[in-house]
């Protein structure tokens, strides 16, 4: 309960250091395109790989639990599109970048730290943890609704070819997807995901920036970063459904 | 001239420093040495801020650092130049981009200015045109040098070198000691440069700290610490065979 504690204490305090004006615009707008690169561009061919199969494989199972004359085909279309913008999209995807984007982060300011390179930017009079960190948490709230949007498109494209494969027409996929479209779902998905994002590089960012030591403390750093981000991430998704959608 | 008076330092139980009082003069090459464990390197975390004492008073020019307010600290570090002991370069940058970071965060010079500055730098620790190479295509002896050349960009008025010659060849380690020296006494500067190296010791220590168990055990300098008969201070610096057969000799 002490280190539970203690750990919180240590986050805020950083977050504290964070969250303030950059020094110098330059240096953050190139620390930024940096971060949106590393954050973000690196990560669209994972996402869109993971995302057109998972959204095969939701159709054909829902398909196959669907198997019924009564129920109308178009259900598939339906089905899929709840899923993946509901869940799939903001959470799984998150999960992934919790896995991807999350040990990056820890393991790159982590070897900062072991190698004295936060110490020589705080001698230099730099606020180390704004600098290094600021940057990674906008890139993330820039990019990861973006990655989830492209996400829905490229899992409905998935859950498509799926439906092919058992049958699915496409003129009965294509209704369901648009069959009683509430818009405020993608509102929903985006909003989970901005919360995801700043628990994703925050958090990430708090086990690299307390390293100690050597390699051995990179590497866990790196792993309580993933571990952490997706307990974390879960619980907020239970929060935020919760307050959202009921 | 850095002055610290009856510096303590406590981690939980464990008493680090103990009344450690010593003056760093400036324009010199002041060492700081002692055992592994000995306390040296929180000394000079402390003087850097990267530590605070428990007790005593840190004085820059006669400025208390303890006093300091985190804007003046801030202000102060850029008066502060630090060659880490393995170079702490910035792995993702160039050596360029390393030694023009400081100027970027600090100064409103031109693009033209700053690389005017950079490559004054760079030749002046023997590295001209080594602009675009990345930390990872350097040696030891090269990245050391870069990591001065960043040191000095800011023409500092302190400089902290934290056992500069670990892992360095005994040539390299020479180029670097004599590097430091020159450039103290170019400039004027207040170095301070803690070391297990004897060679260094001999060769650049103008004044000389030795701190013995979180004490200050000795003071004096290079010509001093071979005539002292203070035994801790010489099983430490002519433990080896070679030094004592010195020793004796002089």
């Amino acid at each position: 309960m002490l280190k539970l504690l203690k750990h919180f204490g240590l986050y805020f305090i950083m977050m504290k250091k964070v969250i303030s004006i950059p020094e110098k615009w330059n240096a953050f707008r190139k620390q930024l395109v940096l971060e949106l690169v590393k954050v973000g561009l690196n990560s669209i061919g994972i996402v869109l790989f993971i995302s057109f199969f998972v959204g095969g494989v939701v159709s054909i199972q829902t398909a196959l639990n669907l198997q019924s004359p009564i129920l109308p085909k178009y259900l598939i279309g339906l089905a899929s599109r709840d899923s993946l913008i509901l869940e799939f999209s903001p959470t799984m995807i998150s999960l992934i970048l919790a896995g991807k984007v999350g040990s990056s982060i820890a393991s790159e300011i982590g070897s900062m730290r072991v190698s004295e390179q936060i110490d020589a930017l705080e001698i230099m009079g730099v606020n180390s943890a704004s600098f290094l960190i600021l940057p990674k948490i906008v890139a993330s709230l820039l990019f990861f609704p973006f990655l989830v949007i492209l996400s829905m498109g490229i899992g409905m494209i998935g859950a498509w070819v799926g439906g092919l494969s058992v049958n699915i027409t496409t003129a009965d996929f294509l209704y369901g997807l648009k069959y009683e479209f509430i818009s405020f779902y993608v509102t929903y998905a985006i909003i989970k995901t901005i919360f995801f994002a700043f628990i994703v590089s925050s958090i990430s960012s708090y086990f690299g920036y307390h390293a100690k030591g050597g390699a051995i403390a990179v590497g866990k750093s790196s792993t309580e970063a993933v571990v952490y981000s997706s307990i974390i991430i879960l619980v907020f998704n239970f929060i935020l459904t919760k307050l959202i959608l009921t | 001239m850095i002055e610290i008076k009856n510096i303590e330092k406590h981690f939980g139980d464990n008493h680090v420093l103990k009344n450690v009082s010593f003056t760093f003069e400036q324009g010199k090459t002041n060492l700081i040495i002692g055992e592994s464990g000995s306390g040296k390197t929180t000394l000079i975390k402390i003087l850097v801020g990267l530590h605070k004492n428990t007790q005593g008073t840190v004085l820059f020019n006669g400025e208390d650092v303890n006093k300091m307010n985190s804007k003046e600290m801030r202000k102060f570090r850029q008066e502060i130049g630090m060659l880490f002991q393995g170079g702490a370069l910035y792995d993702y940058m160039t050596v360029e981009e390393n030694i023009m970071f400081p100027l970027t965060m600090f100064t409103d010079k031109t693009e033209d200015e700053m690389l005017e500055r950079v490559n004054f730098c760079l030749n002046r620790v023997n590295l001209e045109g080594k602009n675009s190479l990345m930390p990872s295509e350097l040696s030891g002896g090269m990245k050391k040098r870069v990591a001065i050349a960043r040191a000095i960009v800011m023409q500092p008025k302190y400089l902290f070198c934290d056992e500069p010659n670990s892992g360095l060849d005994p040539k390299t380690a020479i180029v670097i000691d004599d590097l430091i020296q020159e450039i103290t006494q170019e400039y004027n500067i207040t170095t301070i440069v803690n070391t297990h190296d004897m060679n260094s010791v001999i060769q650049i220590g103008d004044n000389i700290a030795f701190i013995h168990k979180g004490e200050m055990w000795w003071k004096g300098s290079k010509e001093d610490l071979i005539k002292s008969d203070n035994k801790e201070l010489t099983n430490f610096v002519f433990a080896s065979k070679l030094f004592k057969k010195l020793k004796k000799l002089s």
